[in-house]
C-alpha cells in the first residue's frame, strides 16, 4: 500500500469511526419512521428523550473520565445508590434529597479519583471496587434490599422528575443544560484541554507542566456527581428508590461513549457524539419494544456489535500513518 | 533511601508474597474458636461447593493476567455456556457440554485475536463481549430461565465421587492441571515470559501471538465450564444471573492471591485459596450475623488492598 | 552565566549517571553537548529541566541557585527543552499543542478564534503553513518537531535546550530548524544543542561540552577543535593514554572460512537504513563502527527480523531466511540486543529459565518441558561462561550486569546458532566480566561461529574485529580491514566531511 492510500483509508475510517453513530442513528430513525406508525408520534419521541436522558447524564460524565484514558465501571452502582439516597432525603425536603446523593456519590467519585491518580491503580479495578462498594452501600442503608425509600406523595422533589414543559419532563432539560455546559467545559477551558492532554499523552502533558494528577481526580468526581444526580432524576420520576436498577448501566454507558466516536484508550472524543451515542441505543432499544417479537435483549447484542465494529476501527485508525 | 521505606516495601512484599495463606489461616482459626458449627464436615462441604466457579474461572484468569492482560468476558461466557447446555440436552449431557465448552472456546479465541493479532489492549477487546455476550445468552435462551430435568447432567452438581462434590473435584483438578500447564510445560514458560518482558519474548523467537489466542482461549473454557457447573447445581439455566460480576471475583482472587496485574508471574496455588478467601470472608461475615452488604464492602476494601500492596511491590 | 551547573553528581540506586559535571552556558549562544550512549547528556538535561535533582552539586539561574522540582518549574524560569521524540499530544490539534497550558482566554473561556490565529502566525514565523486546526500527528516528523520548538520558544523562554532535534528530520526540514536556531542566537536566546551529527555540530554551534563515562572532558569553542580531535574525544578512553592494542582481552585475528555465511544485501528502512549491505564469513568477527545513531543497532535489527524493511534481503548459507525473529532464529541468527533491562532478561523468572526460554521447545517434548535436559545445557553454560549465581534458580533480576549478559550470551548459544549478533555486548558491566565477555567472543569466533560486533568503545572495535564496516547516517560509507584497522582510520572515516 503506498502512503496515499494509505492516508485516504485512514481518514475514510476516522470519518466513519467520528460520524458513523450519526449516520447510524439517521438510518433508524428513517426507518422507524416508515416502518412503525407510532414511532412518530409526540408521545413516543417525548418518551425517547426521557430515555434517553438519565442514560445521557452519566454517560456525560463517561466521556471525560474516558478521554482521560481512564474508565468508571462504577457508575451503575453509585446511580442506584443515588436514587435510593434521594428517595431517602426526600424526607427532609427538596434540598435533602438533592444534596444527599451528591454528597455521597461525589465522595465516591473522589476517592476513585485519588486512588487512580495518586496511586497509579488500573481505573478499571480501583471502580470495580467502588461498583461492588456503593452496592453494598446501598444494601446496608436498605435493609438488605428489603426497604424501598418512596418520596411522598405532596413532596415538592417529586417535580423534578415528573415535571414537563411542552410535554417534555424536566430531566430531559437537565440533562441538555449539563451536556451543553460539559461540551463547553471540553472544549472552551484550560481543564478541558488538560483532559485531552492526559489522555493523548500522559507523560507529555506532564513535561508540559499540565497539573495531571488534578484533572483525574476531577473526571471521575464529575462521574460520580453526574450518576448520582442521574439517580435522584431517576428516583424523583419513578417516586421511590429502586434498589435493583443500575446493573450493567456502565456498560450502556460505556457503549454509547465509544460508539459516539470518544476513543476508548483516551485523547479524543465530542460530548455530541455521546448524546448521540445515547440517542441511538434508546431509538434503538425503541425500535426492538415496537416490533413486539424481538426479544428486548438484542439490544446488549446490537450495542456489543456495534463495540465491536467500533473498537476495531478505533484501532486500525491508531495503527495508520496519521498518528505514528 | 530511607530504611523506613526498605522495611515497607519488604513487608509488602512479604504480605503479597504470603498474606492470602496467612489471612485464610486466620480466617479459619477464627471461625474455628468463635463460630458455631463450623467445624463440621457439611459446612466444609458448603464452602468449597461455592468458592469452585470462581476458583475455575480464577485459574484461566491467571493465565491470563500473567500475559499482563485481562479478561472482562468471564462472567458472559458462562451465560453463553449455560444458555447452551438446555438447547441441546436432548441429543444427551455429552454433546450439551461439549458444544458449551466449544462456545466458550470460539469467544475465548475471539478475544485472543483481538488482543493478539488486532493489537488491542486487552481491557478493551474483551469489553465487547462482555456488553454483548449476555445479551446473546439471554437471546439465545429467550430470556427465560429453563429447568433442567437430564439425571446424568445434574450429577454435575449434586454428585459426589468418592464423598468430594464434582464441582469441587473439577475445580481441584483444574487446579492441579493449570498449576503443571504453568510449571512443566513449554506453552506455561512462554505466557509467563511474555508477560514479564515482551519485547525480550519477541527477541527471543517465542510464539508470542499464538501463546497469547491459546490463553485467552483457556480462559474462556474455564469460564465455560464454570457456567456448566453453576447450571447444573442451580438445576436451571439462568442465564440471567449466572456469572454476575463474576470478573470481578476471579480478578480479586487472582490479585489477592499474589498474582502481580503487571504480569510475569503465575501463582496457582494462591489464586485458589485466594478464591478460597473471599469465600471464607463472606461465609465468616454472614455467620456472624453481619449482612451480605458489609461482605461485598469489605470485598471492595480487600481488592482495594490488594491491588495496593501489589503496586508497592512492583513499583520499584 | 544565564544556566550553571556546579559539581552535580547523579546517582541512580548505585550507578552514577554524573559525576561532578559542570556545565555553564553563556546568554546568546549555542552550546553543543555530546558524548556517547552513557555518558551522561540525557542525565545532565533532565536535571536542567527539573526531571531528576541532582544527588549533590547546584544548578544556577542568572546566578541564582535554583531547585526544580518538576519540568514545571523550570519552564517558568524560561528554560524550554524540546525532546528526540517529540513531546506533545498527537490527537490534539496544532494550535491545541501550542497554547496548552497557557490558552488565551476571552471572557473566562478559551478564544479558539485568537489561538488559531496566533498559532497560524507563529507557525508562519518558522516557515510552517499547516492548517493549525488539524490534529498535530498529522502532519510530517519535521513540522511537528517545528511546532514544538515553536511552543518551547513562544513560553518566553531564554534557553531552549534541543535533544537530538534532527534525527528524525528531513534534509529540508533540517534547514528550517537551523534558520529558526539562527533566528534564535540573533535574539539572545540560548540554545543546549545535543546531536551526534559532526556536520550540524560544526555550523551552528559556538562552543562544545563533551561528556564521557558520566564525566565533563572537555569544554570549549567547537571552531578549535578539529572533527577528528572532537569524535576521538567523544569515543577514546582518554585522550594521550591511548592503548592500541592489548586494552581488551581479545586474541589475535580468526581463520575465516571462505564462504560468507551470513549476507545482508541492500537493507533499507525509512530515513534509518540506507542500502546496508554485508557479509560475514564463519569463524569471522565483523565490527560496526560508527557514533549513536549511525544505524548500527538497526543493521542488526534488520538482520533478526526486528526491523521492518523497506527492501533488502537476508540469506544464511545462500538460502533467504523467513519472516521475522523467529524465521531468523530457525536459519541460525540471534541477536544480543543492546538494551538488557527492555528487551533481554525477563525479569521475574530463574536464571535457568532465562536461558532455556529461546531453545524451549527443543528441550521439551510433546509440550512438556524436560527438566533434566533443562539442566544439563544450564549447568554447563554456567560453568562455561564463569556465570557467578548461588543456584540455576536464583532470579536474574538479582544478578550483576555482567553476569546477566553471561546469561543472555547462554540463551542465545543454547540454541546453537550460525551467526551472533552482539550490540555492545559489554555496555554496563564491570571490568572482569567484560574482559570474560570479550574472551569468550573470540573463543566463539575460533570454533566457527559468524560474529557481527557492535561498540561504542574503539579499542573494542579494533581488537576484536577482524574487519569494520563503518556506519554514518544510516549508511556503511567505509571498509577497513588489514592495515587500515586503526584508529586514524576509523576516526577519519566517521569524521569525514561529506559535503
Amino acid at each position: 500500500m503506498t502512503v496515499e492510500t494509505r492516508v485516504r483509508r485512514a481518514s475514510w475510517v476516522s470519518a466513519l469511526q467520528r460520524q458513523g453513530a450519526a449516520v447510524a442513528l439517521v438510518l433508524v430513525v428513517v426507518v422507524a419512521w416508515i416502518g412503525f406508525p407510532r414511532f412518530g408520534s409526540p408521545d413516543n419521541l417525548r418518551d425517547i428523550a426521557l430515555q434517553s436522558s438519565f442514560l445521557a447524564i452519566i454517560a456525560l460524565g463517561m466521556t471525560f473520565v474516558i478521554i482521560t484514558g481512564g474508565i468508571d465501571l462504577s457508575v451503575g452502582s453509585v446511580y442506584a445508590l443515588g436514587g435510593v439516597l434521594a428517595a431517602y432525603g426526600s424526607q427532609w425536603g427538596f434540598l435533602a434529597a438533592l444534596l444527599l446523593p451528591l454528597v455521597v456519590c461525589g465522595l465516591i467519585g473522589l476517592v476513585n479519583g485519588l486512588l487512580v491518580a495518586r496511586t497509579g491503580m488500573a481505573p478499571f479495578i480501583v471502580t470495580l471496587a467502588t461498583l461492588l462498594f456503593a452496592r453494598g452501600l446501598l444494601l446496608a442503608i436498605t435493609s438488605e434490599g428489603a426497604t424501598t425509600y418512596r418520596v411522598d406523595d405532596g413532596s415538592p422533589f417529586l417535580e423534578l422528575g415528573r415535571g414537563t414543559v411542552l410535554g417534555f419532563g424536566y430531566p430531559v432539560f437537565v440533562a441538555l443544560a449539563l451536556c451543553a455546559a460539559g461540551g463547553v467545559l471540553l472544549r472552551r477551558t484550560a481543564f478541558g484541554r488538560s483532559v485531552f492532554a492526559v489522555g493523548g499523552a500522559e507523560h507529555s502533558a506532564l513535561l508540559m507542566g499540565l497539573p495531571v494528577a488534578r484533572t483525574k481526580v476531577l473526571v471521575y468526581v464529575m462521574s460520580g456527581l453526574l450518576s448520582g444526580l442521574a439517580g435522584a432524576l431517576t428516583a424523583s420520576y419513578l417516586q421511590s428508590g429502586v434498589t435493583v436498577i443500575g446493573v450493567g448501566l456502565e456498560l450502556d454507558a460505556i457503549a454509547a461513549v465509544v460508539i459516539g466516536g470518544t476513543l476508548l484508550t483516551g485523547g479524543m472524543g465530542t460530548v455530541l457524539g455521546t448524546v448521540i451515542g445515547v440517542a441511538l441505543r434508546t431509538v434503538i432499544q425503541n425500535v426492538i419494544n415496537q416490533v413486539g417479537t424481538l426479544d428486548s435483549n438484542y439490544q446488549s447484542v446490537v450495542s456489543g456489535a456495534f463495540l465491536l465494529v467500533v473498537v476495531v476501527l478505533q484501532r486500525s485508525l491508531a495503527k495508520s500513518p496519521d498518528r505514528r | 533511601m530511607t530504611a523506613l521505606a526498605l522495611d515497607r516495601r519488604r513487608a509488602a512484599r512479604w504480605l503479597q508474597e504470603y498474606g492470602v495463606y496467612v489471612a485464610v489461616a486466620a480466617l479459619l482459626l477464627f471461625n474455628v474458636a468463635f463460630t458455631a458449627n463450623f467445624l463440621s464436615v457439611g459446612n466444609f462441604r458448603t464452602q468449597l461447593v461455592q468458592a469452585a466457579p470462581v476458583c475455575i474461572v480464577a485459574l484461566g484468569m491467571a493465565l491470563v493476567i500473567g500475559t499482563e492482560g485481562v479478561d472482562l468476558s468471564v462472567g458472559a461466557v458462562m451465560a453463553l455456556s449455560a444458555a447452551l447446555v438446555p438447547l441441546y440436552l436432548g441429543y444427551g449431557p455429552l454433546p450439551a457440554v461439549a458444544i458449551a465448552l466449544a462456545a466458550g472456546l470460539l469467544a475465548g479465541a475471539f478475544n485472543g485475536v483481538l488482543v493478539a493479532h488486532l493489537g488491542i489492549q486487552p481491557i478493551v477487546a474483551t469489553l465487547a463481549l462482555l456488553v454483548g455476550g449476555r445479551g446473546l445468552a439471554l437471546v439465545i435462551a429467550d430470556g427465560q430461565l429453563v429447568q433442567v430435568h437430564d439425571p446424568t447432567f445434574l450429577w454435575l452438581g449434586t454428585g459426589d465421587v468418592l464423598g468430594v462434590p464434582v464441582s469441587v473435584l473439577a475445580a481441584g483438578v483444574f487446579a492441579a492441571v493449570v498449576a503443571l500447564l504453568v510449571s512443566r510445560t513449554t506453552f506455561g514458560r512462554q505466557v509467563v515470559a511474555i508477560g514479564g518482558n515482551r519485547a525480550a519474548s519477541t527477541l527471543a523467537g517465542l510464539p508470542v501471538k499464538r501463546t497469547l489466542v491459546g490463553v485467552y482461549a483457556i480462559c474462556a473454557v474455564l469460564a465455560a465450564v464454570a457456567g456448566v457447573l453453576s447450571t447444573a447445581r442451580l438445576s436451571a439455566s439462568d442465564p440471567a444471573d449466572v456469572g454476575l460480576l463474576m470478573e470481578l471475583s476471579a480478578i480479586t482472587a487472582v490479585v489477592v492471591g499474589g498474582t502481580p496485574l503487571t504480569g510475569g508471574r503465575v501463582r496457582v496455588l494462591g489464586t485458589v485459596t485466594g478464591a478460597l478467601l473471599m469465600q471464607l470472608v463472606a461465609a465468616t461475615l454472614i455467620k456472624h450475623d453481619l449482612p451480605y452488604s458489609s461482605a461485598q464492602m469489605a470485598q471492595a476494601a480487600i481488592i482495594v488492598g490488594a491491588v495496593y500492596v501489589a503496586r508497592e511491590r512492583s513499583s520499584r | 552565566m544565564v544556566l550553571e551547573v556546579v559539581d552535580v553528581t547523579k546517582e541512580f540506586t548505585g550507578v552514577r549517571a554524573l559525576d561532578r559535571v559542570s556545565f555553564e552556558l553563556e546568554p546568546g549562544e549555542v552550546h553543543a553537548l555530546v558524548g556517547e550512549n552513557g555518558a551522561g547528556k540525557s542525565t545532565l538535561i533532565k536535571v536542567l529541566t527539573g526531571v531528576h535533582r541532582p544527588t549533590s552539586g547546584t544548578v544556577l539561574h542568572r546566578g541564582e541557585a535554583v531547585e526544580f522540582a518538576r519540568p514545571a518549574d523550570a519552564q517558568r524560569a524560561g528554560i524550554s527543552t524540546i525532546y528526540q521524540e517529540v513531546n506533545l499530544v498527537p490527537l490534539m490539534s496544532v494550535a491545541d499543542n501550542l497554547f496548552l497550558g497557557r490558552e488565551p482566554r476571552r471572557r473566562g473561556l478559551v478564544d479558539r478564534k485568537r489561538a488559531h490565529a496566533d498559532a497560524a502566525e507563529l507557525l508562519a514565523g518558522y516557515g510552517i503553513r499547516a492548517d493549525v486546526r488539524r490534529p498535530l500527528g498529522t502532519l510530517g516528523v519535521g513540522a511537528q518537531q517545528m511546532v514544538a520548538l515553536a511552543r518551547a520558544v513562544a513560553a518566553d523562554a531564554h534557553v531552549v535546550i534541543m535533544d537530538e532535534p534532527t534525527s528524525s528530520l528531513e534534509p529540508r526540514e533540517v534547514e528550517t530548524l537551523f534558520s529558526v536556531v539562527e533566528r534564535l542566537h540573533e535574539r539572545g536566546i540560548a540554545i543546549v544543542y545535543v546531536s551526534h551529527r559532526l556536520d550540524e555540530l560544526y555550523r551552528i554551534c559556538d562552543r562544545v561540552t563533551v561528556l564521557r563515562d558520566g564525566r565533563r572532558v572537555h569544554t570549549g569553542p567547537l571552531a578549535d577543535l578539529s572533527r577528528l580531535e572532537l569524535v576521538s574525544m567523544m569515543l577514546g578512553r582518554s585522550v594521550g593514554d591511548l592503548r592500541e592494542h592489548g586494552a581488551t582481552a581479545f586474541g589475535e585475528d580468526h581463520q575465516a572460512g571462505r564462504e560468507p555465511v551470513l549476507e545482508a544485501r541492500g537493507l533499507s528502512s525509512g530515513q534509518r537504513l540506507r542500502d546496508v549491505s554485508l557479509s560475514i564469513r564463519p569463524g569471522e568477527v565483523v565490527g560496526l563502527a560508527g557514533l549513536l545513531g549511525s544505524g548500527r543497532s538497526e543493521t542488526a535489527r534488520a538482520i533478526v527480523g526486528a526491523l521492518p524493511l523497506d527492501s533488502g534481503t537476508v540469506l544464511v548459507g545462500g538460502v533467504e531466511v523467513g519472516s521475522g525473529v523467529p524465521g531468523a532464529m530457525r536459519a541460525g541468527v540471534t541477536m544480543l540486543a543492546e538494551d538488557r533491562k527492555a528487551e533481554g532478561i525477563i525479569p521475574n523468572l530463574s536464571v535457568r529459565e532465562n536461558i532455556v526460554l529461546a531453545a524451549l521447545p527443543r528441550l521439551s517434548r510433546f509440550g512438556v518441558v524436560s527438566r533434566a535436559r533443562q539442566d544439563r545445557i544450564v549447568n554447563t553454560f554456567i560453568e562455561r561462561l564463569r556465570i557467578k549465581v548461588s543456584g540455576p534458580e536464583q532470579k536474574v533480576a538479582e544478578l550483576s550486569g555482567g553476569n546477566q549478559q553471561k546469561v543472555l550470551l547462554a540463551r542465545w548459544l543454547c540454541t546453537r546458532p550460525k551467526v551472533l549478533l552482539l550490540d555492545e555486548p559489554t555496555r554496563g558491566i564491570d571490568v572482569g566480566a567484560k574482559a570474560e565477555v570479550q574472551a569468550l567472543v573470540d573463543e566463539l569466533a575460533r570454533e566457527g561461529l559468524a560474529v557481527l560486533l557492535i561498540s561504542s568503545e574503539l579499542e573494542e572495535l579494533l581488537d576484536g574485529a577482524d574487519r569494520l564496516l563503518v556506519l554514518k547516517d544510516g549508511a556503511v560509507v567505509d571498509e577497513l580491514a588489514g592495515d587500515r584497522l586503526t584508529r586514524d582510520d576509523v576516526l577519519a572515516a566517521i569524521a569525514a566531511d561529506e559535503s
